[in-house]
């Protein structure tokens, strides 16, 4: 990858310009009710060593067998990613001694992974798009965990998660920025959670991402990386980035040499920090698991589980474009989070035109509803105003029942009180008054009350403005401005 | 009642049939007998307790009518099943007491099938020994001994304690498990049959893995029917272990005394050793005449890759075995020796529950996988594996139905005699059986003759894959032509 980079993404250093190239390797926990290669539930939060069968704590005599909807979902991950998916692929053992993991190896996938080659297409907020390669998807284990917090001079073992289905997501080094890294993690976590396999849950660890770091001077061959492990949020991902590339840079200029090493974040401290280098390194020797047959399916296997795929996000902004003539960003902002997306089509649904007012609509759910959420610091699931009443706040608007600064006010009782917002509107006044006779007898009463601002306004037609003003004021804003704006002229004979 | 015990085990199931004696009569019999033959060393566990409730509930079923194949018929278990409850230790000092709390899919079968448990068998620590003198539990005599010496013989291994147990008459069959010729060697050793099924015809959950792409459980019986009756048994698809076969079992039983007429039978030439003992070389002959005698077609055979076999199954058995092994860590079961943290406490724990032998492949197996050596060792030994599949598959295509081979190239030696500084002397036992395991077929080994000394010599058969019937009836042929062989009682 030489490609020329934008000035933009390079950062400057003490001796010149630099380039920033990131890969990613993203864990992300399998969506399913039980383990890998055991009966074991998946459960999170159970008390310690609750959720452990026997293979997963390698007993004597004890086999994996592989857990078939775990394949399922690593193959729909890959249709969602565009890749290749192989219809053989085989189980490695990658052997090491940590108390964390019982067998003395991990059952992962080396040479022939399930998934091989795909894309995923990331937008930045400078409307710039990137295509970033993904190598490959393969499944493995999770380890359990090491607590050392119990006992003065002994830890304890948490085998809940040994054994919990990962999909490891390895990307290419194509991007060139945090801000790439952040958009990649964040588009990836979105199709994962719109395929249903994996829910995205960061904080719990269920999507993590190991993030190699390299620079180097624009057009100039691949600089040593550094890999920083399990990152557990998208915000630290983007600073552990910052962080490295700057000590990177650092090194370099002060006439150094990076070392290929394995590195952790400090999320305190905002800065990265050596675990062990290259000469550290496991010598994991991967071998076929002899336990294990090849994993091998049929192309129908495949093609079923395509069909019944839901919409990705990509697909989706296209169509909100396409058929209700969003703008893109609306579009993407829309179908960033499957909840937005869902709540918006929940709200098109209850509309009674959406085809006339989608776009409306959109308008609404971003401006209105999301900005008042995010000012609340509340998420889409709790908030007070449902899709159903959203949906008939905009079909006021759209049949001209109500206007939109009446619509806010609408709004902001049915967020505050709730109700129904037509029921509102009849209960509270509010409707735009569309009755020709009556905005007809208030544009009369004000014309004839005020013969010399006629006279003025005859002589300098920007006058109409007052007329309109005070014709809407008389009718508590409800009169339709266009319909009182036509009547004036004619009355004025403007 | 001691007699009771030199029934063959088609021959007791008869006669609890008949009701002439019941299950715990049987197994009262055995329990004396296991007694008295301590010196033996091949129990490392004895369970009369549960032996006899199990041989009362068997008698509670005669007398309900309820009799599965295997009612009441008491046997030995090799140390490397699981049983519930019951001390399961692989003869290793690092399982130490462990009682798993899970019985192995193919001692279920047996128990399902209403056999009747005796107690635990010695055998080499983690099945790596051709010799049983790797166990923990130190090593097991062979019930045979040369004419006019009292020196104590080795019953070969890993499958000792049972070969030993049913030589001894101290249970009516046994189960076994056969990497490298862990079944056939010893029951060659021993004057008593032995059957190594074709991989994936029995279930590996719940048995100790040593290296799990070789590993195969079966039966050390007096009998080839006895064989073939516990065969039965114990064969069979488990959900659990991915790599068991998903196909009928067959009566084993109704192939002993099925014509072999008509059978070609092939004597590979590569089996033709330098310096092959005449003994050997004459009991060979002297099967393939039996076998023409009953109507097969002897012809020559070509299995070029042979030599080959050996060293690749060395590299292939330790690799695996290297990573099987490394659960035993001292941190969740077994024996723990600490340390002053956790790296020093996996050395101490596995320096001191690893015997020597143990160690050595530990070793030679991490060497082979290491980063650099895998493709030269690993790799190289895989692709060994796939050509002598193909030797085999040709001969097969050929027309071949059954290759007859001697069990071993010598029989039983002294303990103490091969456990010199060359640990090679040693592995060359397994020459004739380790090619069986590399393909993944069935080999049975059937008592043949003697040696010069008196001792008991066996013939090997290796069948197509799936095809254990054929070999129950060819090695019944050379077991009416041969006889019986039983040990005279010494111990």
């Amino acid at each position: 990858m030489n490609a020329p980079v934008k000035p933009s993404k390079l950062i400057k250093g003490a001796t010149g310009d630099w380039e920033i190239v990131i890969g990613l390797e993203v864990h992300a926990q399998v969506t399913s009710n039980a383990k890998l290669f055991s009966g074991a539930s998946t459960a999170f939060g159970g008390d310690p060593n609750s959720h452990v069968s026997l293979v997963d704590a390698a007993m004597p005599g004890m086999l994996p067998v592989i857990n078939e909807e775990c394949v399922r979902q690593a193959v729909r991950t890959g249709l969602g990613l565009n890749a290749q998916i192989n219809l053989r692929s085989v189980f490695d053992r990658k052997n090491y001694f940590y108390p964390d993991l019982p067998q003395g190896y991990q059952i992962s996938q080396y040479k022939s992974p399930i998934v091989g080659e795909g894309e995923v297409v990331i937008d930045l907020a400078d409307g710039e798009s990137v295509a970033v390669g993904i190598e490959r998807l393969h499944l493995e284990q999770d380890a359990g965990k090491s607590v050392h917090d119990q006992h003065a001079d002994m830890s304890a073992i948490d085998l809940n998660r040994s054994g919990v289905a990962l999909m490891e997501i390895v990307s290419r080094p194509d991007m060139r920025s945090a801000d790439q890294a952040k958009a990649y993690v964040t588009k990836l976590r979105s199709i994962l959670r719109y395929l249903g396999t994996c829910d995205g849950d960061m904080e719990k660890g269920n999507l993590r991402a190991d993030v190699n770091v390299s620079v180097r001077r624009p057009g100039e061959a691949f600089g040593t990386r550094c890999e920083i492990k399990n990152v557990n949020s998208i915000r630290f991902i983007g600073q552990a980035i910052d962080y490295e590339a700057r000590r990177q840079i650092e090194i370099i200029e002060d006439g150094g040499s990076i070392d290929q090493e394995t590195r952790l974040f400090d999320p305190d401290r905002g800065e990265t920090r050596s675990m062990r280098s290259k000469e550290e390194a496991h010598d994991y020797r991967y071998f076929p698991d002899p336990d294990l047959l090849p994993l091998e399916f049929p192309q129908a296997f495949v093609d079923a589980l395509k069909a019944d795929l839901p919409e990705l996000p990509d697909q989706k902004k296209a169509r909100f474009i396409a058929d209700l003539g969003l703008t893109p960003y609306d579009a993407a902002v829309l179908v960033s989070e499957h909840e937005s997306a869902n709540f918006y089509e929940a709200v098109l649904t209850g509309l009674a035109n959406a085809g006339r007012d989608g776009k409306l609509a959109a308008n609404w759910v971003i401006n209105e509803l999301f900005g008042r959420l995010n000012k609340e610091s509340r998420d889409i699931a709790t908030s007070p105003v449902s899709s159903a009443q959203l949906a008939a706040i905009v079909d006021l608007i759209g049949e001209g029942t109500i206007s939109g600064k009446i619509a806010k006010e609408l709004f902001e009782i049915v967020w505050t009180e709730g109700g129904d917002p037509r029921e509102l509107v009849e209960t509270r006044g509010m409707k735009q008054v569309t009755d020709m006779g009556a905005i007809e007898k208030a544009v009369d009463d004000i014309v004839a009350a005020n013969p010399d601002k006629v006279a003025q306004a005859r002589a300098k037609p920007q006058m109409i403005g007052w007329f309109v003003g005070q014709v809407m004021k008389a009718s508590g804003g409800k009169a339709n401005p266009q319909a009182v704006n036509d009547l004036l002229k004619a009355k004025l004979g403007l | 009642m001691t007699d009771l015990t030199s029934l063959t085990l088609a021959e007791a199931r008869d006669g609890l049939a008949k009701k002439s004696f019941t299950s715990l009569d049987l197994t009262d019999a055995h329990l004396a007998a296991m007694e008295q033959a301590r010196a033996l060393n091949a129990y490392v566990l004895e369970t009369p307790d549960q032996a006899r409730k199990m041989a009362r509930a068997a008698d509670a079923r005669i007398a309900k009518g309820e009799s599965g194949p295997l009612n009441g018929l008491p046997l030995g278990i090799k140390d490397l099943f699981a049983t519930e409850g019951t001390r399961t230790t692989a003869c290793s000092r690092i399982l130490g007491d462990f009682k798993p709390p899970y019985e192995s899919t193919v001692t279920s079968q047996l128990w399902r099938d209403g056999a009747v448990m005796l107690g635990k068998l010695n055998n080499d620590e983690f099945a790596m020994g051709s010799s049983n003198e790797t166990s923990c539990f130190g090593p097991v005599v062979n019930p045979w001994r040369r004419a006019s010496s009292d020196a104590k013989l080795v019953p070969g291994g890993s499958s000792g304690g049972s070969a030993s147990a049913v030589a001894a008459s101290l249970c009516l069959g046994a189960t076994a498990t056969d990497t490298g010729g862990s079944i056939r060697q010893p029951a060659a050793f021993t004057g008593t049959v032995g059957i190594k099924p074709t991989y994936g015809r029995c279930s590996r959950w719940g048995i100790v893995a040593f290296a799990s792409s070789l590993d195969q459980a079966g039966p050390i019986a007096r009998t080839v029917r006895d064989a073939a009756i516990l065969m039965r048994s114990m064969a069979g698809h488990d959900p659990k272990d991915t790599t068991s076969v998903d196909r009928p079992v067959p009566d084993y039983e109704a192939a002993v005394g099925k014509s072999v007429k008509g059978m070609k039978i092939g004597i590979p030439k590569e089996y033709r050793l330098d310096g092959m003992p005449a003994e050997i070389e004459k009991l060979w002959t002297q099967g393939a005449d039996w076998l023409k005698a009953a109507g097969a077609e002897l012809v020559e055979v070509s299995l070029p890759h042979t030599k080959y076999a050996l060293p690749a199954y060395y590299i292939v058995a330790p690799a695996e075995a290297s990573s099987n092994l490394a659960r035993y860590d001292g941190v969740r079961y077994g024996a723990r020796v600490d340390g002053r943290n956790i790296a020093e406490m996996y050395e101490n724990t596995r320096a001191k529950g690893f015997g020597a032998e143990v160690r050595r492949r530990v070793m030679i197996g991490t060497y082979v996988l290491s980063a650099g050596y895998y493709d030269a060792y690993y790799l190289r030994a895989q692709k060994v594996r796939t050509l002598i599949k193909k030797d085999f598959e040709d001969c097969y295509a050929a027309g071949v139905d059954a290759i007859l081979t001697p069990a071993t190239p010598s029989a039983a030696f002294g303990i103490g005699e091969k456990t010199g500084a060359d640990p090679i002397e040693m592995y060359l036992n397994d020459i004739f059986t380790v090619t069986v395991n590399m393909a993944g077929l069935p080999g049975i080994a059937v008592p043949a003759g003697k040696d010069a000394q008196g001792l008991p010599l066996g013939l090997q058969l290796i069948g197509r894959p799936f095809d254990e019937e054929t070999l129950v009836s060819l090695g019944e042929v050379i077991e009416q032509a041969a006889g019986r062989f039983t040990p005279e009682r010494w111990w």
